[in-house]
């Protein structure tokens, strides 16, 4: 009887301990490199690969249209911010070269557009868009990834780029975190509201299905700009799983 | 008493003990597989709010024939008539609203675990208990109530909720229309000091598609109110002899969108086909913005 309790005991106490690191919150150490010494694709809790196309309830006329001049409701912006929103001017930004700012990584999955998720390697996942035909790598497994600094705002070195560096991380059970640093500086919406390059944005990615059949993923967009937001930038957005890519239309970006 | 007797007498504490701290430790697991969303959360308004639209402002609700008519003929001034200024909104207005939440848990004294979660009410808000013990939704012919009834099971870390028997009222203050047959289903994803709510609200009689809202919520040290002021109706210009609204075809706020925004008809009044990207093609170029 003693050696059974004493085994059940054990038993529980292993079991016990085995949700605490999911139960973790937003970069939590333990969730630091929970799944990082096994491949990432081998020991993906959920399938996120895929065509996902934007379902647009949300913000239609920031999204669907380029708001005016000026027209900049719910973003926390700094006056400096303000100041260079009242002086977008999409005509020089396709003259030299820098159509795509709104297509940046703090706010392409905001951009009405269809998504295909698929796996580069073993450790990398890659995310196209058809509209401004961008993309973007989430790494795992780098050293970004299992350091302290998950969070931080350094940017690694290399090349500024619209997309920046991602390093993503399984949150168990279900979910993905991914942030990204090393952007080119961008637009957080097409007329202008501006990130700078030191944004750093930080996306969890959650599938739920859908009640009458489907698959719904929610991404979570938090972007952190000292400069030009004065607080953290916060939407969600959401895509369906389509059945293939017979949809799939890539379009350049545009600065209009 | 012989010496296994004693020895017996003397472990079946000790037994006992070690059972209650396996049960403790059981029930900790369950606990640790779920996330604490009990708490003041505060809202992240960086989306669209219902409320803050034009009129016709049916933006991205995937109304069918039936809904576009019925939101075409509502007038705001509706909230003018006295049996109408505190019936609030419908539990859905919970993300959609500009106020955060204050999210509060009732526990079996004995066995510790929640029986049931209540985010609070606002002053045009209900409060939303959401049953977590498992109880059945009542019968389809129960009352109908503005926060409908609503029962939730952890899925992992995630809290999904499901709710029934909600009155009739609006997907969104501009008027566009929820019947007393539409559904919500929510899920609550908490990602450190961020809560993220999705809702998935379903309507056979006005919807022709799921209508998806989602919305941020940030931990907050300050306390949020659990209740709001209370709503107290008073003459407004409307004597109750008539309901405002406008005939089909009649409704003069139609075009507001086109005009101020650049948003075309299709889209203000909510045709399906306007939620999805190819539409962006069917928008004239230069549409007029003032």
């Amino acid at each position: 009887m003693r050696v059974f309790l004493a085994a059940a005991l054990l038993t529980l106490v292993s079991v016990a301990a085995l949700p605490r690191a999911a139960g973790q919150g937003r970069g939590g150490p333990a969730n630091a490199g929970a799944a990082a010494s096994a491949a990432a694709k081998a020991s993906a809790p959920v399938d996120m690969t895929g065509y996902w196309v934007s379902y647009v309830t949300e913000d239609w006329r920031f999204r669907m249209v380029t708001p005016r001049k000026g027209d900049y409701q719910a973003v926390p912006m700094t006056e400096q911010a303000r100041k260079m929103a009242d002086a977008w001017d999409p005509a020089a930004d396709e003259a030299s070269g820098n159509q795509c700012r709104a297509y940046g990584a703090a706010a392409i999955m905001r951009v009405p557009a269809r998504f295909h998720i698929t796996w580069q390697d073993d450790n990398t996942l890659r995310v196209d868009s058809d509209s401004g035909m961008q993309t973007r790598l989430f790494h795992f497994n780098s050293p970004a990834c299992n350091s302290p600094a998950f969070n931080s705002t350094a940017p690694p070195p290399g090349e500024r780029t619209w997309q920046g560096y991602s390093t993503a991380q399984w949150q168990r059970p279900a979910s993905l975190k991914v942030a990204t640093t090393n952007m080119r500086a961008g637009y957080l919406r097409k007329n202008g509201v501006p990130y700078s390059e030191n944004a750093a944005v930080t996306e969890y990615f959650d599938m739920a299905p859908l009640p009458s059949g489907g698959q719904v993923l929610m991404v979570t967009t938090i972007v952190d700009d000292p400069q030009y937001l004065q607080q953290p930038f916060t939407v969600s957005s959401q895509f369906l799983k389509e059945a293939d890519g017979s949809k799939w239309d890539p379009t350049p970006c545009t600065a209009k | 008493m012989g010496s296994n007797a004693v020895h017996r007498k003397m472990s079946q504490p000790n037994s006992a003990k070690l059972a209650a701290v396996c049960l403790c430790l059981l029930a900790c697991r369950t606990a640790a597989a779920q996330m604490e969303i009990t708490g003041s959360w505060a809202a992240r308004n960086h989306e669209f709010l219902t409320g803050d639209g034009l009129p016709v402002d049916f933006t991205g609700i995937p109304l069918n024939e039936e809904g576009r008519m019925r939101a075409l003929s509502y007038s705001e001034s509706q909230l003018s008539m006295i049996e109408r200024q505190c019936q609030g909104w419908p539990p859905f207005y919970f993300v959609q609203g500009p106020f955060g939440l204050k999210i509060w848990s009732e526990t079996d004294p004995l066995k510790g675990n929640v029986i049931s979660y209540t985010i609070g009410a606002w002053e045009d808000r209900p409060a939303i208990t959401i049953w977590m013990d498992g109880r059945p939704h009542p019968s389809r012919y129960a009352e109908h109530t503005r926060a409908g009834f609503t029962t939730g099971a952890w899925e992992g870390t995630t809290l999904v909720t499901h709710t029934t028997h909600i009155k009739a009222g609006f997907l969104r203050k501009t008027g566009a229309p929820s019947s007393d047959e539409a559904t919500m289903t929510a899920r609550f994803y908490r990602h450190g000091d961020i809560l993220t709510v999705l809702a998935i609200v379903e309507d056979p009689i006005y919807l022709a598609q799921p209508f998806l809202v989602s919305r941020s919520f940030q931990v907050s040290a300050t306390p949020m109110s659990p209740i709001g002021p209370p709503c107290v109706s008073a003459y407004e210009g409307n004597t109750g002899q008539t309901a405002p609204h406008y005939l089909p075809e009649k409704n003069p706020f139609v075009d507001e969108m086109t005009t101020k925004y650049g948003v075309p008809r299709d889209a203000a009044i909510g045709m399906p086909e306007t939620l999805y990207p190819e539409y962006r093609k069917k928008i004239p170029p230069a549409a007029p913005a003032r």
